[in-house]
């Protein structure tokens, strides 16, 4: 969202999941979207029997991979060695799009100059991908009339992720892939209102309608709307929370449906901190883990089933979640909450009665202010299932695609040129040594979600608990056979795992979940560095050792009394 | 510049569906330019509104003049001045004798509609006698999510398309067997737990006879608890990725009994994973 903002002043994806089946090439980088977006990838088959080539970027041949024309399966970590080498091949095959770049971008020289070290012979060598397949990738991309380039988590979840982003965007600047239908930028969103929370304002920087909370016509905008003076510095976002937690600046925490003492990095040190405040108030539909640690729980009802609202999705679509169940005694409709807090400290808001009646006039008040989401009224999102932003008028419907401005003859109308953003490859923070020789990466699969207090409610077939999944050379390497259990060690702590021998995995490299952290505590192996400019912690990579044990039989219930 | 795709443009046609001219569009099936004629009770079974026309159960059958035989009104596009019949002598005989071989053989008790046509087509399946042939077979339960019923099973092939490559790419069912010993099947008549299936349900989302059905549907019929009437049914979006599925969830007494997502629906297509068809265990309160 951090590197789509900076470069086009839009933090959303630039596609639509239509425009995926209408399409020439499609890259997917960093995504299994086969298990983890399952009816994305839908479209992207749709794309491919209708004659797009699919490439995908992954170090896994992942069930995404398998359907891939070519898959390039780089190191974790080099994904702008990749992207970099991609682009030098590009320019000196003098298949840039030099009438986009003159046109509608800045910075094309610099850019040129921090690639140009990036051979197919030096890309090889760092990303481990053949030349020939980052060639063919580059020229296929590069003539494609039409290209679409998705990304998952495998490019956010790095200490570097904007970085990584911003990386491909240049791609797409180079080759004037944006801003036309069928061609375009896609980041998949994890959860249902990633998208819609960042609109919404609930990140430390922007205001609802991704309005910027240092622009003084915002603030005023706002603050006459709520007779409040807002402030005009940005807030904290999760990480530098825990920093400020850490220094002793933050002392009183009010967590709404997040996990954070399962779901963060190196969770052990996450769970000292929150332990640590002076107040902790959780509002969760479970009594999770972190509201086990708190000093009250709020109990809230599902805001998909239970209560009435919005969410946004991956290609900026708003749609409307209703109330099919009631729920538990005493669990209650966030917003109903939230009022009654705001009521004790002295603001009595009134939206209304009726469930539905207040998300709606809540819903009014953000169209009033956020003029990307003027035109969607209650009635028109009922009627068109859903209605993708920008969306400042009423009456009519704008394009799939953003960004189509870039194009524009007039200058004028073509507005703030998209910057290329030379950016600077850099290695994972935690190298793999003699000690931890094994590269970790983590990820999803089809039928589980997270931490698992959604997923793990259901009985799946396809459910085998977490693994260390390990290629079939590691295994034969350190003799690790099919549900053995063994100890895997990252610098920060250890957990007991069973082995899955896994082809998808190249030698070296080693994956697990964190669907189920009462059985296996993934994140107490995971890394906590993060980006500075999104506090997304680098999930996808940590060096780690694995250690057969002893006695199998009896390692089992050290590794469920370790999950406990 | 305007990258707006432009469709191909397209011619309209004169069609006449019983004694009513309308004007459609070049490349409309017989069964569209009927139901925009407002002719809609042609009964449908093998089709479906995101499938490729099967022509498999022939129950949709219409006369068209000049045609010698009568022509599937699913499938078969409109023509310039074609003349439609859709309740002639010989189209109600047709979709009797249809009713009858399929209902002789296969249990279509909870077939939605097919009573009320049974009822209007006058359709007789015990004329058959007792010594008839039928699917009679244990419902296969190998998982907790849904059973397949294949007493019920038409071989209407909507499943075999929609784990296949018109929507799930799965490819984990198709038809084994020949004659009417055909039947559908996962890779070596595999129990599904040993296939390749990955549970999206996309199959009961197509199935037009309960041949396969949620669990919790099945067992609520069976024990006489599932009533329609008591049923609502509520739009959402998933609570998963950020995808954006929409949900039709089916809520009786308080309970999710089954979820579905609209054919209409741009990001679906009536499609859903795992996790959207089967994930709701969470929010079940008792």
């Amino acid at each position: 969202m951090v590197g789509l903002a900076t470069v086009f002043g839009a933090g959303g994806g630039t596609s639509s999941y239509a425009e995926i089946e209408d399409t020439d090439v499609i890259v997917l980088w960093g995504s299994n979207a086969r298990e983890a977006h399952p009816i994305f990838f839908h479209h992207v088959l749709k794309g491919v029997h209708n004659g797009a080539k699919l490439f995908v970027v992954d170090p896994r041949r992942s069930a995404s991979a398998q359907w891939a024309d070519l898959w390039l399966g780089n190191n974790v970590g080099t994904d702008i060695a990749l992207s970099h080498t991609i682009a030098r091949e590009i320019i000196h095959a003098g298949l840039a799009n030099t009438a986009f770049i003159e046109r509608a971008t800045t910075g094309f020289d610099e850019y040129r100059a921090a690639v140009e070290e990036w051979t197919l012979e030096r890309g090889e060598a760092v990303t481990g991908v053949p030349a020939d397949a980052i060639r063919e990738l580059a020229h296929a991309y590069a003539k494609a009339d039409r290209g679409q380039l998705c990304w998952t988590l495998g490019i956010t979840e790095h200490h570097n992720g904007v970085d990584n982003v911003l990386s491909l965007i240049n791609l797409a600047l180079l080759c004037g892939h944006v801003g036309r239908h069928g061609a375009g930028l896609n980041p998949l969103r994890g959860q249902n209102n990633v998208q819609g929370g960042g609109d919404m304002g609930a990140i430390p920087n922007r205001l609802a309608g991704f309005q910027d909370i240092l622009d003084p016509s915002v603030r005023e905008k706002f603050g006459a709307a709520w007779g409040v003076t807002i402030q005009d510095r940005y807030g904290w976002h999760l990480t530098q929370m825990f920093e400020a937690m850490e220094r002793g600046d933050l002392h009183a925490v009010y967590v709404i449906g997040e996990n954070p003492a399962q779901s963060e990095a190196d969770k052990e040190h996450a769970v000292h901190l929150l332990a640590g405040l002076d107040h902790l108030v959780v509002q969760d539909i479970f009594l999770t883990k972190t509201a086990e640690l708190a000093d009250v729980v709020l109990p809230g009802s599902a805001s998909w089933c239970e209560s009435e609202g919005t969410v946004t999705n991956s290609e900026r679509r708003v749609q409307r979640c209703r109330k099919a169940l009631d729920p538990p005694t005493g669990a209650r409709d966030d917003i109903q909450i939230i009022l009654d807090i705001c009521r004790r400290l002295g603001h009595d808001w009134h939206y209304g009665t009726e469930p539905l009646e207040v998300a709606e006039n809540v819903w009014n008040e953000v169209r009033s202010l956020s003029p990307m989401h003027a035109g969607m009224s209650y009635a028109r999102l009922t009627e068109l299932n859903g209605i993708q932003w920008p969306c400042p008028h009423e009456d009519r419907l704008e394009p799939s695609f953003l960004h189509g401005r870039l194009w524009a003859d007039d200058p004028a109308e073509r507005g703030r040129l998209a910057p290329f953003s030379p950016v600077v490859d850099e290695p994972p923070v935690e190298a793999t040594t003699d000690e931890f020789p094994l590269r970790l990466t983590t990820g999803r699969r089809l039928d589980s979600y997270n931490t698992g207090v959604q997923s793990g409610g259901f009985d799946s077939p396809l459910r085998w608990g977490e693994s260390i999944d390990v290629s079939p050379e590691d295994a034969a390497t350190l003799g690790l056979a099919d549900g053995e259990w063994v100890r895997v060690s990252s610098p920060r702590g250890s957990v007991n795992a069973p082995v899955r021998i896994d082809r998808v995995l190249r030698p070296g490299l080693v994956f697990m979940t964190f669907h189920f952290p009462e059985q296996v505590d993934t994140n107490v192996l995971t890394i906590d560095a993060t980006d500075p400019k999104s506090g997304t912690a680098e999930f996808k990579a940590a060096a780690v050792r694995i250690d057969k044990l002893v006695d199998d039989r009896a390692s089992q219930v050290a590794g469920a009394a370790a999950g406990n | 510049m305007n990258a707006v795709p432009v469709a191909a443009p397209t011619r309209l046609v004169d069609v006449t569906v019983d004694g009513t001219t309308v004007k459609v569009a070049e490349g409309t099936t017989v069964l569209q330019a009927c139901r925009g004629a407002g002719c809609d009770d042609i009964p449908t079974l093998c089709y479906g509104d995101t499938l490729t026309p099967k022509n498999a159960c022939r129950v949709c059958m219409v006369e068209v003049e000049g045609s010698r035989t009568l022509v599937p009104s699913c499938s078969r596009k409109v023509e310039a001045g074609m003349v439609v019949h859709t309740d002639t002598e010989r189209v109600q005989h047709s979709r009797k004798m249809v009713l009858e071989f399929l209902g002789s053989s296969t249990d279509l008790s909870v077939a939605p509609h097919v009573a009320d046509w049974n009822e209007q087509y006058a359709v007789d399946v015990d004329r058959y006698g007792p010594d008839r042939r039928t699917k009679a077979q244990p419902v296969k339960r190998d998982n907790e999510l849904y059973v397949r019923d294949y007493e019920k099973c038409i071989l209407c092939y909507k499943c075999v398309d929609a784990c296949g490559e018109q929507w799930q790419n799965t490819f984990a069912i198709a038809v084994a067997g020949r004659g009417f010993d055909s039947h559908i099947a996962a890779e070596y008549d595999a129990e599904l737990p040993d296939s390749a299936c990955v549970y999206c349900g996309n199959c009961i989302a197509v199935c037009p006879t309960g041949a396969l059905m949620f669990t919790s549907e099945h067992d609520m019929r069976a024990d006489g608890s599932w009533d329609e009437s008591r049923q609502t049914e509520t739009d959402t979006i998933c609570p998963y990725c950020g995808v954006g599925c929409q949900l039709t969830l089916h809520v009786q007494d308080n309970s999710i009994v089954k979820v579905t997502s609209p054919s209409d629906h741009s990001v679906t297509h009536g499609n859903l994973c795992i996790k959207g068809r089967f994930g709701f265990q969470h929010v079940q309160n008792h």
